[in-house]
């Protein structure tokens, strides 16, 4: 390695709402300015983006509007929000590979109030769809119960197990003024009085509030950063996995049904890379489309072991006070769902002590969005 | 009655479909080292060989898992039990089971099954029953 360490040196973001009433392309220039200044950077020092394969902002649309002269540095990420974390990783390999000096990531979109990744499928996105929606699993929330499923009959869990995974999400979304569900903890009870969406594994408060809103990040190496004055959160380690047998939205050939692969694998990469132990994470952002699969992911990444998330969690863990806070800023559950790249940002703001939900002394935040990972560090 | 959406058929999956219509449920199977394989590749991952062919699996095999899928915000639609298969040949695959209630407080993992096949207003599907049970 070139000696170079890239860091997040800014970062921006919209408010999330369920109704933004402006384009995405003001969503993400909006986000993408406020990551820029915050970083101390002017946008004529861009000089590269990543975003997400399925963001609908072009590349020079953007720098159109944020006046960005030139890139000379453009990558998307494969798969939905799996691939949040993996914008960190091409942002990083390109400064530490000197492929580009400063790169804007960018992630924005209607996704309440226009395109609702939550409904019903309207035709096969990809040949892959054949083997589900002819047999009725089109919707995100059937196609994850699937395996959710086996993972309960297995574990002997209940509806309510998740929940509490839920309350907590909504604890601390309560005490983020960010959060849509700013100021409104729920009980176990207001989970369970909830309406099913897939009886009896996930119930409306197990699934991502879909959101509208945009976020932004700028990568850049540290000595840049500090030319600039920017509060710098080094990256410790980036990656992303994929897994032979594997699919973005259908987990049903690996072996096992009860386990998250690609995330064991990524844990192992991401703690050899930081070269610490999942002790030594101080806070774990975990990307949640639904409850169950912060569950898996505890257990991938050896929090807890397997079958275990569900006492790891029922015992306080990853609450106030807990030993391993998860999703300090409500998470996708409560903070609003913007892809995964929300959880990023408050990775960000644990580590420069700014979070509305501060964990003393934080040193190592995990950031994962399953298959792929960040870890951030002072 | 049951409206299912029909899949869109490719070079790499229309065998199955076709096999579908003639009441046969195909696995696609490698012609140079037998390997079983589904979803469908156009390719044999173990050997590299283009040499696709398929066997013709025996039907039975095991529910890994399974859901009961109704839209909450479309109540007139019928439910339908999605299963994924572990078949005996060893590749799984999603399916129904149908001729059991559509209820969720039942257990069906681990249960036996065997393939039958449903015309749905034109689209074939293989579908399972529980073993041992007549239609
Ligand atoms: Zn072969």
């Amino acid at each position: 390695m070139s000696g170079t360490r890239a860091v997040i040196a800014g970062i921006g973001h919209t408010e999330f709402s369920q109704n933004s009433g402006r384009s995405t392309l003001q969503l993400a220039a909006e986000a993408s300015r406020d990551a820029i200044h915050d970083a101390g950077f002017s946008p004529t020092e861009v000089d590269g983006t990543v975003t997400f394969s399925m963001d609908t902002n072009d590349e020079l649309a953007l720098i159109r509007t944020i006046g960005v002269p030139m890139l000379r540095f453009c990558a998307r990420t494969r798969g939905g929000g799996g691939g949040a974390s993996a914008t960190v990783q091409l942002a990083a390999a390109a400064v530490e590979s000197g492929q580009a000096d400063a790169i804007l990531v960018y992630r924005a979109f209607n996704e309440r109030s226009a395109h609702r990744f939550g409904q019903p499928i309207q035709a096969n996105p990809d040949p892959a769809w054949n083997w589900a929606s002819p047999f009725s699993l089109n919707t995100p929330a059937k196609v994850y119960s699937l395996t959710f499923q086996r993972y309960m009959y297995e574990f002997g869990l209940t509806n309510e197990d998740f929940g509490r995974y839920t309350v907590v999400a909504r604890d601390w979304a309560s005490t983020n003024p960010n959060a849509q569900f700013y100021e409104r903890p729920i009980t176990l009870q207001d989970h369970q009085d909830s309406r099913w969406i897939v009886e009896p594994i996930l119930r409306k408060l197990d699934c991502c509030l879909e959101s509208d809103g945009g976020v932004a990040l700028l990568i850049t190496s540290a000595e840049r950063a500090a030319d600039h004055g920017a509060d710098a959160v080094p990256i410790l380690a980036s990656s992303a996995i994929q897994l032979e047998g594997g699919h973005e939205m259908f987990a049903y050939y690996h072996e096992d049904l009860c386990e998250y692969p690609e995330g064991r694998v990524l844990g192992q990469q991401l703690f050899n890379q930081a070269g610490i132990t999942a002790d030594d994470i101080d806070v774990a952002m975990i990307y949640e489309n639904f409850s169950p699969i912060v569950f898996l992911q505890l257990e991938a990444f050896g929090f807890c072991g397997r079958g275990e998330a569900s006492d790891f969690i029922k015992d306080g863990h990853i609450g106030r006070r807990g030993s391993l806070p998860v999703n300090t800023n409500g998470g996708l559950l409560g903070e609003g769902y913007i892809h995964g790249m929300n959880n990023i940002v408050e990775g960000v703001r644990q580590l420069r002590g700014t979070s509305a939900n501060q964990i003393s002394g934080a040193e190592h935040v995990l950031v994962s969005a399953g298959r792929s990972g960040i870890i951030l560090g002072r | 009655m049951t409206t299912v959406r029909p899949p869109i058929f490719d070079f790499d999956d229309a065998f199955f479909w076709e096999g579908a219509t003639e009441q046969k449920l195909l696995i696609q199977r490698c012609g140079e080292c037998d390997t079983l394989r589904h979803p469908p590749t156009p390719m044999c991952a173990i050997c590299g060989s283009t040499n696709n062919q398929t066997t013709q699996s025996a039907g039975s095999g095991i529910i890994l898992t399974w859901i009961v899928s109704q839209h909450p915000t479309e109540p007139d639609a019928e439910p339908r039990i999605v299963i994924l298969v572990q078949l005996d040949e060893g590749t799984r695959i999603v399916s129904n089971l149908i001729d059991v209630e559509p209820t969720h407080d039942q257990v069906l993992n681990d249960k036996r099954v065997e393939v039958c096949f449903v015309d749905y207003g034109g689209t074939v599907l293989p579908q399972f029953r529980l073993a041992g049970v007549q239609s």
